[in-house]
């Protein structure tokens, strides 16, 4: 779950680390009034889950509150990459000297807590990787022991940290673990942390993603979360326990298990591609495979207009095919769906499954053996529905 | 010969009494597993299907003698499950469990680290030695015995390979599921290890997915050391970047972990790699 900027550094503040004093503002005469009240140069930020929102504008530097007002203005509904702005932040305008980067974040493949630092922060920490990866220094953590003293000495000596600022540097890197750690956060990031003309530190915009598995135990930060960037469909799908993630294509797919769907959608792609067809979606529906989940998956797989038919991709293990194959029938006669399902069951009882189906004889189903004639059989219904 | 497990593993099943693991614990010792016992805090002293029931992991291998756990245990439960299995000496952890927080696992990785404890999983259908034993849910009819070595990133893309492959005249040594999660405890590179040094394995295939980099790491290892053939799968090349497809691990972020740079490295490293997961017992003869 990706938290905003303001919330990232409102959460940082409770840790130590000190941030500007801004204020968010849902409407141009609150921008105004926090303009007002912070005095002097501020700056309106757009609050959006996107990357580059600088550059669409969605960032403006106002000299006084009625520029903040004008800008927020502009911005507040603005679009940036496909996400309507409802938040600005309003930040008073920062003295900057120097720009670091700091971030902390989960090293999959080591398995441990990295800690990344770089004096050339403000840029965008992959870009400086691929440029010049020895700006940045890495440091592991002992997941067990957690950042110890010396580490906080290595990494400003190593980054070549200005010695005035270590006991500053110092706290903040000590306040972001601590923040990453009690979040169960996968990146705690501050970039840039400003070093202002009176020799300050200061973490003048941040990020802050939160591992979904670990929400149960974060309810606070549960509470922060905004769903305005996630699909109505998508919403459903996480409230019933499916995961569902839309895609273009025009192949609707329904399959138990995420190394499965994602490729019953390569193999769409695969036969579809040269004719431009490819999946429409990524729907994993678990292990069990009920009649009732299998019809609310089939309602959310329909809710997208450009599903032209239904891949049904099912791999019975422990699940019986028969069962599953039921349990397509009963959500079929109850959701009606007016485009060409193939269905395609293996495994557990396959050959059960299969006789249900070609039973039932509904014109619009289509039967399959293998995932390859599946696939084909899809490809070939979307091309002629078209 | 196989790996990681065979029919003298002696196994335990923790959280035995819940449904999960009760239903799973049954499917395995009707495969033949020696399943010794289970473990479920605070019903120790009852008995399911006529293995005992301990409270604790220590009190079940002091017992049992067991060198293998499967921990079956809820999300909030299983780093805790994990940890006390590794403390109670087992060789052999293999965790099912999905959901497990990532902070949770780094800790589990590391502890199991110094205890000398190899972990699989977590988020993994567990591991099949056909004809011998199975430690998960591996359903039993979708492998033989015979001499390829299956190592996988997901569950039900291993049983449809493992069934195209049976169906194929084509046998497995052993089935290993790594899981799909960021973290986790043995990865392929290490399982393509053990099949090398396995002398009933003379093939191998690999199930990737896109996210991180295992796939590259285990295609170097694949060039540099590996004398058996590979053949290999990498679901995820129509997933946009950016958006996590089911396993908390199969993301492709900041332009790393895409199937294209996997296929790729795979494919100089000497390994046959299939556009369509049917086609792999053909690469395999």
């Amino acid at each position: 779950m990706k938290l905003h900027e303001y919330q990232s550094k409102f959460l940082f503040r409770d840790f130590g680390i000190p941030i500007p004093e801004g204020r968010v503002a849902t409407t141009a005469d609150e921008a105004e009034q926090i303009a007002v009240d912070l005095g002097g140069v501020v700056v309106i930020k757009a609050q959006v889950h996107v990357g580059g929102r600088g550059k669409a504008g969605g960032v403006k530097v106002a000299k006084n509150p009625e520029e903040a007002r004008a800008h927020a203005e502009q911005i507040l509904g603005m679009d940036i990459k496909g996400l309507r702005v409802e938040k600005v932040l309003i930040d008073p305008g920062a003295d900057i000297k120097g720009e670091i980067y700091l971030a902390i974040t989960n090293d999959r493949g080591a398995g441990r807590p990295l800690i990344m630092t770089s004096m050339d922060g403000g840029m965008d920490i992959e870009e400086l990787n691929r440029e010049r990866p020895e700006a940045i220094t890495r440091e592991h953590i002992d997941p067990i022991l957690g950042l110890q003293g010396f580490q906080v000495t290595y990494i400003a000596s190593a980054m070549g940290m200005p010695r005035a600022l270590w006991r500053q540097f110092g706290s903040i890197l000590r306040g972001l673990y601590e923040c990453y750690i009690h979040s169960d956060a996968e990146l705690a990031e501050i970039n840039p942390l400003v070093i202002t003309g009176a020799g300050e530190l200061l973490a003048v915009d941040g990020k802050v993603i939160i591992d979904d598995n670990a929400l149960f135990r974060q309810p606070a930060l549960r509470a922060e979360r905004d769903a305005s960037d996630e699909l109505d469909s998508e919403r459903q799908a996480r409230e019933a326990g499916i995961t569902y993630i839309k895609l273009d294509g025009q192949i609707g797919c329904m399959v138990n298990g995420a190394g499965l769907a994602m490729t019953t959608m390569d193999m769409t792609k695969l036969y579809g591609d040269s004719k431009g067809i490819g999946p429409a979606n990524f729907l994993d529906i678990g292990g069990g495979a009920t009649p009732e989940q299998v019809a609310t998956a089939l309602r959310i797989i329909l809710s997208d207009s450009n599903v032209k038919c239904v891949l049904f991709n099912i791999f019975g293990g422990i699940t019986r095919c028969d069962e599953v194959a039921n349990g397509i029938l009963t959500a079929y006669n109850e959701v009606q769906p007016d485009v060409p399902m193939v269905i395609r069951l293996q495994g557990t009882n396959a050959p059960a499954g299969n006789r249900i189906i070609s039973e039932a004889r509904i014109p619009k189903i289509m039967s399959a053996q293998t995932l390859t004639d599946a696939a084909k059989l899809a490809v070939a219904a979307v091309r002629e529905g078209a | 010969m196989s790996i990681l497990i065979d029919r003298n593993s002696k196994v335990l099943v923790q959280g035995i009494t819940g449904r999960q693991g009760g239903f799973h614990a049954k499917l395995m010792m009707e495969y033949g597993t020696d399943v010794v016992g289970g473990v479920t805090p605070g019903k120790g002293g009852e008995w399911f299907e006529g293995k005992p029931v301990f409270d604790t992991m220590r009190k079940a291998v002091d017992t049992t003698n067991a060198d293998v756990s499967l921990v079956t245990v809820p999300a909030r439960f299983a780093a805790d499950a994990m940890m006390e299995a590794a403390d109670a000496g087992v060789q052999l952890v293999i965790c099912l469990t999905e959901h497990i927080p990532v902070s949770d696992m780094m800790k589990v990785v590391s502890y199991c680290a110094q205890k000398g404890t190899r972990l699989i999983g977590p988020n993994c259908p567990g591991v099949m030695t056909p004809g011998q034993a199975k430690v998960g849910i591996i359903p039993a009819m979708v492998a033989v015995p015979g001499n390829v070595g299956v190592v996988s990133k997901s569950g039900t893309l291993t049983y449809e390979v493992g069934f195209a492959m049976k169906n194929a005249g084509i046998g497995n040594s052993t089935i290993v599921g790594i899981g799909g999660d960021p973290v986790i405890g043995t990865t392929f590179v290490e399982v393509l290890e053990m099949f090398e040094n396995d002398p009933e394995t003379e093939k191998v295939a690999l199930l990737g997915e896109i996210g991180g980099s295992a796939e590259i790491v285990a295609a170097e290892y694949i060039k540099n050391t590996m004398t058996k053939p590979v053949a290999a799968f990498i679901a995820g090349r129509s997933a946009p970047p950016g958006k996590r497809m089911g396993h908390a691990g199969a993301i492709v972020d900041g332009g790393e972990g895409s199937a294209e740079e996997k296929i790729q490295a795979l494919e100089a490293a000497g390994a046959r790699v299939a556009a369509n997961p049917e086609e792999i017992p053909g690469l395999l003869c």
